[in-house]
């Protein structure tokens, strides 16, 4: 394992330490943008971390940095490079979603994420591999393939963010945007050693973000520390009128509030997140982790969420049924594939839909039609809306006592591709930690807390609505105490 | 509880999905998994709750009906597979 230290190879440098030495004038963009391309170009390939790369624009992007930062007109992140995963549109630029369907697919306008980040002076260098439409936890149901883990290529960076969170995790960026349905930024960035930071439910515009399940979805980011989140936060969060769930919530100073010590903070530890299903070794780190935390003063108290145990089958209701309705848009009329000869409109619609969807994308949407249909719906689709409620009310209750919740992301380190891919059931209940956040639309982070066998773990911290600050800060002080984020994977030092 | 393969097909159509014959039986194994599994729901008790319709249980934001944006009609169809004079072509619908 390698550390990082301020003075290192720019690779190596947090977003944070990016912009000191762009500030000091020790580097300018187009060298760090031309450093970090040659990186992705060595080691893309290796780990088929990007669908596309845009070396191009990228360079034309730090020019302008490079400009605007000699006219005093620096942006808050001028000249430092990012990645989106790409499904946020990208105007001029390819938007696959990771699949066949939308392979040719070039968005007319961009995201209001990506539009935010490069306002701000970000610079855009590629566009990340993911699972097919967000519809995965292994990037394998990606119609460009899987993306390898870098800490051991046979082993799968988890998803959907997979992309994201491996070209973090290998140093080839220290920053990328993802999204979090159910854990797609989160569980990566565990089964990786990044940080993943999912926000509350409408704190950041979904505006060009393809829709999975619109309910859930939310955008953020995957980075190697707390701090660097806290930055790229403050530029993507607030009200967008073109996203009418996006909530007119004041933002804070994300980066100024990372200072407020955990001494005093009440830190509920959940019980049943405790059971059979976790691994014992990464059982112990989480406990590890949070005994540091108490011994900096913060206050362990164990709750009870007694319907958590319900919020993977809730969810594998509510988010196929609305990926069904989201993924009718695809007929192949006006974009997307479209089949070849067509003999009427339905033939249309289904060849298109069936050659241009993978096997994942297929079930989901089967799925959601299924609980959505004549005779179901009470019995699957209001059922899983009443126990959602109940879930959210849990937590609810929870927060009426405690700052924050804590616990792990996921159940194991990182597995192997093609390990469980035969059973749905098995690859869904990898997110069993992370789901009920996006159920009850809270924040929540992944921090890096230690290795099993050589694979890194994460912590998890939920908080309340709008509690980004208390989750980001708790995230920063227990990096102050430890070095787990500085460790990245050999092979890519 | 398993599901046909006529039902399998039925959601399909429901669906506008042609599942081709080779994925048929894959479809009605994991398609009746994912059912049995989701069906821990009806243990739960659930009398007298609302069920949930928005994650911060607030109300949808509105905004006036006013024209925001030109019409990008040009742009918006180099995406399109088949147009026609600002039109959108599909297969024949009414004869």
């Amino acid at each position: 394992m390698t550390s990082a230290s301020a003075g290192g190879p720019l690779h190596q440098r947090t977003l944070a330490e990016l912009a000191d030495g762009l500030g000091k004038g020790e580097f300018s963009s187009r060298e760090l943008t031309g450093a970090l391309l040659a990186r992705i170009e060595g080691h893309g390939e290796t780990l088929n971390a990007f669908i596309t790369v845009t070396a191009e624009g990228a360079m034309l992007q730090a020019d302008r940095a490079d400009k605007a930062r000699a006219n005093g007109d620096a942006g808050p992140l001028n000249g430092l490079p990012i990645v989106h995963k790409d499904l946020f549109c990208t105007k001029d630029v390819l938007t696959t979603c990771g699949s066949k369907m939308l392979q040719d697919f070039v968005s007319p306008y961009d995201a209001a994420v990506v539009e935010r980040l490069s306002q701000a002076g970000a610079v855009m260098l590629a566009k990340t591999n993911m699972d097919e439409f967000a519809m995965g936890s292994s990037n394998e149901t990606s119609f460009f393939g899987p993306v390898g883990n870098p800490w051991d290529t046979r082993l799968s960076p988890g998803g959907s963010s997979g992309g994201s969170a491996a070209a973090v995790a290998a140093r080839l960026l220290p920053a990328a945007t993802g999204t979090d349905t159910g854990g797609s930024i989160r569980q990566p960035a565990a089964l990786t050693g990044t940080v993943g930071l999912k926000p509350t439910y409408g704190r950041v515009s979904r505006f060009g973000m393809v829709a999975f399940a619109s309910s859930l979805d939310q955008a953020g980011v995957i980075t190697r520390s707390a701090e660097d989140a806290a930055m790229l936060l403050g530029v993507m969060a607030g009200i967008d009128p073109r996203d009418s769930t996006c909530v007119d919530h004041p933002v804070p100073d994300y980066v100024a509030g990372l200072q407020k010590s955990v001494a005093g903070l009440k830190i509920g530890v959940v019980r049943q997140h405790f059971d059979e299903g976790l691994d014992a070794q990464c059982a112990q780190r989480v406990r590890d982790s949070l005994a540091a935390l108490e011994h900096v003063g913060a206050k362990l108290v164990e709750i009870d969420l007694p319907n958590i145990g319900l919020s993977v089958p809730t969810y594998y209701v509510v988010a196929p049924a609305e990926c069904s309705s989201n993924m009718s848009r695809f007929d192949g009329v006006r974009f997307g594939h479209r089949c070849d000869d067509p003999e009427d409109l339905f033939d249309l619609y289904s060849r298109t839909r069936g050659e241009g969807f993978g096997a994942e994308v297929k079930r989901r949407i089967m799925t959601g039609t299924y609980v959505l249909s004549a005779g179901y719906y009470d019995a699957y689709y209001l059922k899983a809306q009443k126990v959602r409620q109940l879930i959210s009310r849990d937590f609810k209750d929870a927060f009426a006592n405690v700052d924050v919740i804590a616990g792990p992301t996921t159940p194991t380190a990182a597995f192997a591709i093609g390990e469980k891919t035969d059973d749905p059931i098995t690859m869904y209940l990898n997110d069993i930690y992370t789901i009920g956040a996006n159920l009850a639309g809270l924040p929540g982070i992944s921090v890096p807390c230690g290795f099993v066998d050589g694979l890194p773990v994460g912590l998890q911290l939920v908080g309340p609505h709008f509690a980004e600050e208390t989750v980001l800060s708790c995230a920063h002080q227990y990096q102050l105490l430890t070095d787990w984020h500085t460790q990245g994977p050999e092979n890519f030092a | 509880m398993s599901l046909t393969k006529q039902q399998v097909q039925h959601v399909a159509t429901l669906a506008r999905l042609k599942l081709e014959d080779s994925e048929v039986a894959d479809v009605v194994g994991k398609l009746s998994r994912i059912v049995d599994f989701v069906d821990q729901l009806q243990a739960a008790d659930t009398d007298d709750v609302v069920p949930m319709a928005h994650p911060l249980n607030m109300s949808q934001r509105l905004r006036a009906d006013e024209v925001s944006e030109p019409n990008q009609r040009d742009i918006a169809q180099r995406n399109a597979s088949s147009t026609a004079k600002g039109y959108y072509l599909v297969p024949k619908v009414l004869e």
